[in-house]
């Protein structure tokens, strides 16, 4: 069954890339401005290469374009790459090693220079290969590759160390913004603080702190996009502010997503006026278990730990007041290689029997000499999702005898006891721009290879399961592997807690149209499909006009 | 006079080079790395290679005295240095967010004074009658309400009102501009939280306003005016309330140095790009320039306003000569 589903799934993939990535939608309007919100302060920077944050790609990504991308009309979809500069999706060579992308010809930078091939390497070596002084915290994402290069301005040739699964997702990462080489090679810097791309928006202002502008590039090569004739995105870290700006139309929408509290009271100051679009996330919060720290060194302590939360009961409650929703392992529950829900209910704290579940874990707490054990939980004093999970977490662990308290600190002081190893169970977890389970779950690999794994743990078998996870090119066998380390990282070690996925609502104004919800909060944010109904679309065209 | 104000003056640079290093060691204390929040707090992960890059890159590698020398070193030269966060000036990060926070604070002193005076002083007149009451429980729950709070309902009763009569709800816009560039627009946004904030400001303004008229009104000099016969209006403009706006111009004065940095909650409820909200943002982000840069800058203006509130004092009351 599940090989039949995968077989499906890659023939799905071939016939959608096949198809052109821009084809215009019935019904579309040309003109008009969309307003919309960015809940959160302006980003340190707008260079896509060297941040982390959402707010860098939802006031950036409209300026710029990428070799590859996440289908903008399916973006559901975790495997549906297809071109944005490149002509067609390449099949590999060299067993799966060699990717030969073919550029478009005639692409303009937004400053009239000519796009090249050249100018795709340089931006992907950016990234890949950092130069000195340059900062890419993504660079891992791309230790598959081995070199870059552009041996004529149509073509990009891609090497890699070795064949996986890994790789085309990791090129189609939102963040992969291309550059213009020219630029690059005289400050490797200057797109901290300048805009200058070729996607389907001209820059037109920067207030600082405040809203970008963007205005319609007429030169896009994606024939007939975009729709509108620019966009004002408004920076606006607090949520109340955010939906008063919503119901009272001072924006369209909004693109990361509220809670479903949040949703239910625009729906009912907004009778008519407002739709929603929903998605699982490619986010999940759950908490490090300090392997230093004693007796959680004990694997059967961790073990109850885990078996204590009642995810699949919890889940419908705390999916209504929280962005919390999907019971899932550390693979996001809408990719192929994810646990089938009988492979989940095997795993330590997923048991379909919550009383069975305790039972075994005061078991293994009074087996370890651990009962009544008291300690606190780190957690961030941030409201969606980490003061509800902390809450949540202290309750369910009460039940099987912890004593457990919340220690609710700041960001910068959380990072500060994770990172010094001054706590003994920390919350903590993983977001991703795109859905790439063999990187995503790097995030729970041990040390030395993660210097970011806060539960301070050494495991050499982990590593092998997931090496052979990651080299493994056969779909089928893929999940196998994963399936051996999601089990042996979750189950038998229980190095980690894993608990729910979150789940976005994203509202939008009844007159918004042509944007279609992703997995993660950073995917198809170009806006080039938007377009808006009558009045706001102004003169409201079925072309462009001349003048853009 | 002149001697006083140049005094002051030069008593300015302890008071700043004290405030400089209490908030450049306080800020240290804090726990935390602003490159680990800049590259983790996402959710995403980074490398080590990435985070040292990072550190290099804003001068963390220096020495902790270096450091401070530069800092202090910096600002007598009036060059802030650059945001560790957004790779900017500090002044230019100050100067975009200043004119916002310079006219909420205007428009809110406006209004307090405009509030606070004439009803603190009918306050005074009509001691102990039911104007009185009316006048200090509108004051007392002035200083109760928090101004977030208010600030919240204050928006939410225009979006639910304006839904009521117009049939569809309004709120300012969001998006400031410059008084210059727009007036009427650039009010439209900072009214309802100047309105906001100029309340409780008035509150404060209004007591000190009823209780110096009240000592004034029992003064000698009052009653020889009165006795002289002079007409009642003259006596409280020309004689009583100059003399009670003494205390009141020192708060008014210590209120609008808070204003220009303080209006922390307020203008993240009404999404204003000011000061205050910078200063949240700078620590947060544990960004020392931009927080120490914001931090001087509230105290500068402290020193400065308690300054031109004594030599208001001269003005309003000349029996004060400073030696």
């Amino acid at each position: 069954m599940r090989i039949r589903a995968l077989l499906w799934e890659v023939g799905l993939v071939v016939a959608l890339a096949a198809l052109p990535a821009a084809a215009q939608e019935e019904g579309a309007k040309y003109g008009g401005t969309l307003t919309y919100m960015i809940p959160a302060d302006a980003p340190p920077s707008f260079d896509g290469h060297r941040e982390e944050t959402y707010a860098t790609i939802h006031s950036a990504a409209p300026f710029y374009s990428t070799l590859v991308r996440i289908n903008p009309y399916d973006p559901g979809s975790t495997t549906d790459i297809v071109c944005d500069l490149c002509t067609a999706m390449p099949q590999p060579s060299d067993g799966g090693k060699t990717w030969t992308f073919k550029i478009r010809q005639g692409v303009k930078f937004h400053n009239g220079d000519p796009l090249t091939a050249a100018d795709v390497a340089a931006s992907l070596n950016e990234i890949a290969f950092p130069p000195p002084g340059v900062l890419s915290p993504r660079s891992d994402n791309f230790m598959m590759v081995k070199d870059i290069t552009a041996p004529d301005p149509g073509t990009v040739v891609i090497d890699l160390k070795f064949a996986t699964s890994a790789f085309l997702p990791a090129l189609a990462d939102p963040y992969n913004w291309v550059y213009e080489k020219k630029i690059l090679d005289r400050d490797p810097h200057w797109y901290e603080k300048n805009i200058m791309g070729s996607g389907p928006f001209k820059f037109a202002g920067y207030e600082i702190g405040q809203s970008i502008k963007g205005v319609r590039n007429p030169d896009y090569y994606q024939k007939g996009l975009p729709y509108l004739d620019g966009f004002i995105g408004i920076f606006a870290p607090k949520q109340a502010v955010q939906l008063d700006a919503i119901r009272a139309d001072r924006a369209g929408t909004e693109f990361r997503g509220y809670p479903p509290s949040a949703i239910d009271q625009l729906k009912q100051q907004l009778d008519g006026q407002i739709k929603v679009q929903e998605s699982d996330w490619n986010c999940t919060l759950g908490a490090w278990i300090n392997h230093k720290k004693k007796p959680f060194d004990d694997a059967r302590v961790r073990r109850a730990l885990t078996l204590a939360i009642d995810r699949w009961g919890s889940a419908p409650g705390l999916s209504k007041i929280a962005v919390m929703h999907t019971v899932g392992s550390i693979v996001f529950p809408g990719s192929p290689l994810a646990p089938s829900k009988a492979e989940l209910d095997t795993l330590a704290g997923f048991w379909p029997d919550i009383e069975k579940s305790r039972a075994e874990a005061r078991r293994l707490l009074k087996e370890a000499g651990a009962e009544g054990l008291s300690f606190e939980l780190l957690n961030r004093n941030v409201d969606q999702p980490y003061k509800y999970l902390g809450t949540w977490l202290v309750d369910q662990w009460r039940k099987i005898g912890l004593q457990v308290t919340q220690r609710v600190v700041p960001t910068g002081p959380w990072f500060a006891a994770l990172r010094s190893g001054d706590f003994s169970v920390g919350t903590g977890g993983s977001c991703h721009g795109i859905v790439n389970p063999p990187i995503d779950v790097q995030t729970w690999l041990p040390l030395p290879v993660n210097k970011g794994n806060y539960g301070y743990f050494e495991d050499q078998k982990e590593i092998d399961l997931y090496d052979k996870m990651l080299h493994e090119t056969d779909p089928v066998k893929q999940q196998d592997d994963m399936w051996n380390f999601v089990k042996w990282v979750l189950d038998d070690q229980a190095h980690i807690i894993q608990t729910l996925w979150w789940y976005r609502i994203v509202p939008l104004r009844s007159y918004v149209n042509g944007w279609k919800i992703g997995p993660s909060h950073y995917l198809n944010q170009d806006l080039s499909t938007i377009w808006l109904s009558p009045p706001q679309c102004g003169k409201c065209g079925s072309e462009p006009s001349p003048a853009g | 006079m002149y001697r006083y104000i140049v005094k002051r003056i030069l008593l300015m640079i302890p008071t700043l080079f004290g405030a400089a290093a209490l908030v450049f060691f306080l800020m240290r204390l804090i726990p935390g790395d602003i490159c680990v929040i800049r590259l983790g707090s996402g959710g995403t992960s980074f490398t080590e290679q990435a985070l040292a890059a990072c550190h290099a890159e804003i001068g963390f590698d220096k020495p902790l005295w270096l450091q401070f020398v530069n800092f202090v070193w910096g600002f007598c030269r009036l060059d802030l240095g650059t945001s560790m966060w957004s790779g900017k000036p500090v002044a230019y990060e100050i100067a975009a967010r200043f004119p916002v926070s310079l006219e909420i604070a205007i428009l809110a002193t406006i209004i307090a004074v405009i509030i606070a005076i004439p009803l603190g002083t009918i306050s005074a007149l009509k001691q102990n009658s039911s104007t009185d009451l009316v006048v200090r429980t509108f004051a007392i729950a002035g200083i109760a309400a928090p101004s977030f709070w208010l600030g919240i309902i204050s928006l939410l009763v225009v979006l639910d009102l304006t839904q009521i009569f117009l049939g569809k709800p309004w709120m300012p816009p969001i998006d400031y501009v410059p008084l210059w560039q727009d007036p009427l627009r650039s009010l439209s946004i900072v009214i309802l939280p100047a309105v906001t904030i100029g309340y409780r400001y008035s509150a404060v303004a209004m007591r000190m306003t009823r209780s110096a008229m009240l000592e004034v009104l029992r003064e000698d000099y009052i009653r020889t005016a009165r006795a002289k016969g002079l007409i009642n209006r003259i006596i409280v403009n020309r004689h009583a309330l100059k003399n009670a706006m003494l205390p009141v111009v020192t708060v008014i004065g210590i209120e609008f140095a808070f204003l220009v940095g303080g209006l922390v909650v307020t203008e993240q409820v009404f999404n204003l790009n000011g000061v205050g909200r910078l200063l949240v943002q700078a620590v947060q982000n544990q960004d020392y320039t931009l927080t120490q840069a914001i931090v001087m800058l509230i105290v500068t203006i402290s020193v400065l306003s308690n300054l031109v509130v004594d030599v208001l004092y001269a003005w309003l009351d000349p029996r004060i000569r400073f030696a």
